[in-house]
């Protein structure tokens, strides 16, 4: 198993607080990786200190290393735009960007490519199709994207990711807002993209979990207590808190 | 107490909630028909269009021209939110997007006492300060001569006390954009000035619009300040280095005094119903302005 993201000795503190207690794990390529534990356990500030969105917490202090391909991606001196784009986001909700359904999409192609403008339409058309949204907003490109429904607007966000081609997708929770259909196209698409691109996933949702989940890294106060394929983790977790959480002790 | 009585105090409690709103929304409009029954004796004489596009004002020879006071006030009015709001919309992005929360929480009294401040110290601040700045400084840089209370003055003291009213506002409307917005615009690769001008300024336009339709009526209806350092000279001003006389300053220097001249209370009369008028203009345009820009979102 080739290993895409290794994080090493990762502490975060906010102010005197520590969220994330020296984590260490390898998260590896073109799996879906899913963190998972009860909330308030740190795993949204984990997944966020992959693109460096932590960044924008006020006092925060980081220490440790996040290698992506090769390259501590904590460094001060790596640039944080290119850091980001490597990797798509997808959030507890869907936010669309204030505009239409088409310049969702190219925004992010707009914004750091300036070189090939006219490929754009192509590009913006492969994407909603990838996301399977192609076929039911194609006549309504340019309306705004706040008036499409939340499974769609999730879907589109999707989208807007997977425009700048990322390599890595993160998703906090992402199927939370979602009515239980929605919910399933984005478990479906995930398990598709992975092919491609290697996700990394925040649930709470055990379920969830064992629908789609390659590798697991369960999650208890700030403390990374077991990580794993899926397979072992959900038939022989090592920890006993691991199997206090697959019965379902904590929720 | 008995479930009669209880009823009967739930019953009166919401008669009474129900009265002060029927009283406040009874306001302006008996407001607005007072005013008008008051300026009839001079629209009888008149027609409407006439007096306000008249530039003759001699009250002694029943010359009733409203131009000088309107263009007056659109003038200070315009030119100070020119000043106001961008000032306002940098302020209130750095404040939200790049200060740390105790600055803006040190910030959010200050804005309040200079939103509190009686205006006649705005005033006083621009017959001291403002007024010899522009004619000793400003206007000579241009090449001219005025004696320094000018529009531009008005413009200047009025901008200083509508910033706090625009920027309270905008702090709130920057404030309520949820942050998973501005993380969905990094995450794609957006520096942080490309998701301020791209995404939130965006998101925030039609908060922006409010907030400046909001300033422009408070702008335009503010008299003490402006009355002290625009001049009060009846004339049509050509630029902002001429005198003006705003509406509002037209009644409160006047009302009160040569009232036995014929028709010239009504006249005053007629100047508040048109404030009331464009004042009213404002908010609902902005109001428009609003409700198009959100659907567009």
């Amino acid at each position: 198993m080739k290993s895409k993201i290794d994080i090493k000795n990762l502490n975060l503190f906010i102010g005197k607080q520590q969220i994330l207690k020296n984590v260490n794990v390898q998260i590896p390529e073109n799996k879906i990786t899913i963190i998972l534990g009860p909330s308030g356990c740190g795993k949204t500030t984990l997944l966020k200190s992959l693109n460096r969105l932590t960044d924008l917490y006020e006092d925060v202090k980081v220490s440790g290393e996040i290698i992506i391909d090769n390259e501590d991606i904590l460094h001060s001196s790596q640039d944080v735009t290119a850091i980001r784009k490597k990797m798509g986001l997808l959030a507890q909700r869907p936010y669309p960007l204030p505009m239409s359904i088409y310049k969702n999409v190219a925004y992010g192609i707009r914004i750091s490519e300036s070189e090939n403008k006219k490929t754009i339409p192509q590009r913006v058309e492969h994407h909603l199709k990838q996301v399977n949204l192609w076929d039911e907003v194609k006549d309504r490109l340019n309306s705004p994207a706040s008036r499409l429904s939340i499974g769609q607007q999730q879907r589109l966000c999707l989208a807007r990711g997977l425009a700048v081609n990322p390599e890595i997708i993160l998703a906090d929770e992402p199927t939370s807002a979602l009515d239980p259909i929605s919910s399933q196209a984005i478990e479906e698409k995930f398990i598709e993209l992975k092919e491609q691109y290697t996700v990394v996933m925040v649930t709470h949702i055990l379920r969830q979990a064992r629908r789609i989940a390659d590798y697991v890294i369960f999650m208890y106060l700030g403390e990374v207590v077991e990580c794993g394929t899926a397979e072992e983790f959900f038939t022989n977790p090592k920890e006993e808190k691991t199997k206090a959480y697959i019965k379902g002790a904590f929720n | 107490m008995s479930v009669f009585s209880r009823k009967f105090r739930d019953k009166t409690a919401l008669f009474w909630m129900i009265i002060s709103l029927v009283i406040l929304l009874l306001m302006p409009i008996l407001l607005a028909i007072g005013l008008y029954l008051k300026s009839l004796p001079i629209l009888n004489g008149q027609s409407f269009w006439e007096l306000i596009s008249e530039s003759d004002w001699k009250p002694m020879q029943g010359k009733f021209g409203f131009l000088p006071f309107i263009t007056s006030s659109l003038w200070v009015t315009f030119l100070s939110v020119i000043i106001a709001a961008p000032v306002c919309i940098l302020t209130a992005i750095y404040l939200t997007q790049y200060a740390r929360k105790k600055v803006l929480a040190f910030m959010h009294p200050v804005i309040d006492i200079l939103a509190g401040l009686p205006s006649v110290i705005y005033g006083v601040w621009g017959v001291l300060i403002v007024v010899p700045f522009i004619s000793k400084t400003v206007a000579p840089f241009f090449g001219l001569q005025t004696s320094g209370y000018t529009i531009l003055a008005g413009a200047i003291v009025l901008s200083i006390m509508v910033i706090p009213f625009i920027l309270n506002i905008l702090i709130e409307v920057f404030r309520t954009i949820p942050e998973e917005l501005t993380e969905a615009s990094l995450s794609v690769g957006a520096t942080k000035w490309e998701t301020i001008k791209y995404v939130l300024l965006k998101k925030a336009y039609p908060g922006i619009i409010s907030a400046t339709g909001l300033g422009v009526a408070r702008a335009f209806g503010e008299t003490i300040a402006v009355l002290m350092v625009v001049g009060n000279v009846v004339k049509v001003p050509s630029s902002i280095f001429d005198s003006g006389y705003p509406l509002p300053a037209l009644i409160a220097n006047n009302y009160g005094e040569m009232l036995s001249i014929p028709k010239y209370d009504s006249a005053l009369m007629l100047a508040a119903l048109i404030l009331f008028g464009i004042v009213l203009l404002f908010n609902f345009l902005s109001r428009m302005a609003i409700i198009r820009s959100e659907k567009n979102q």
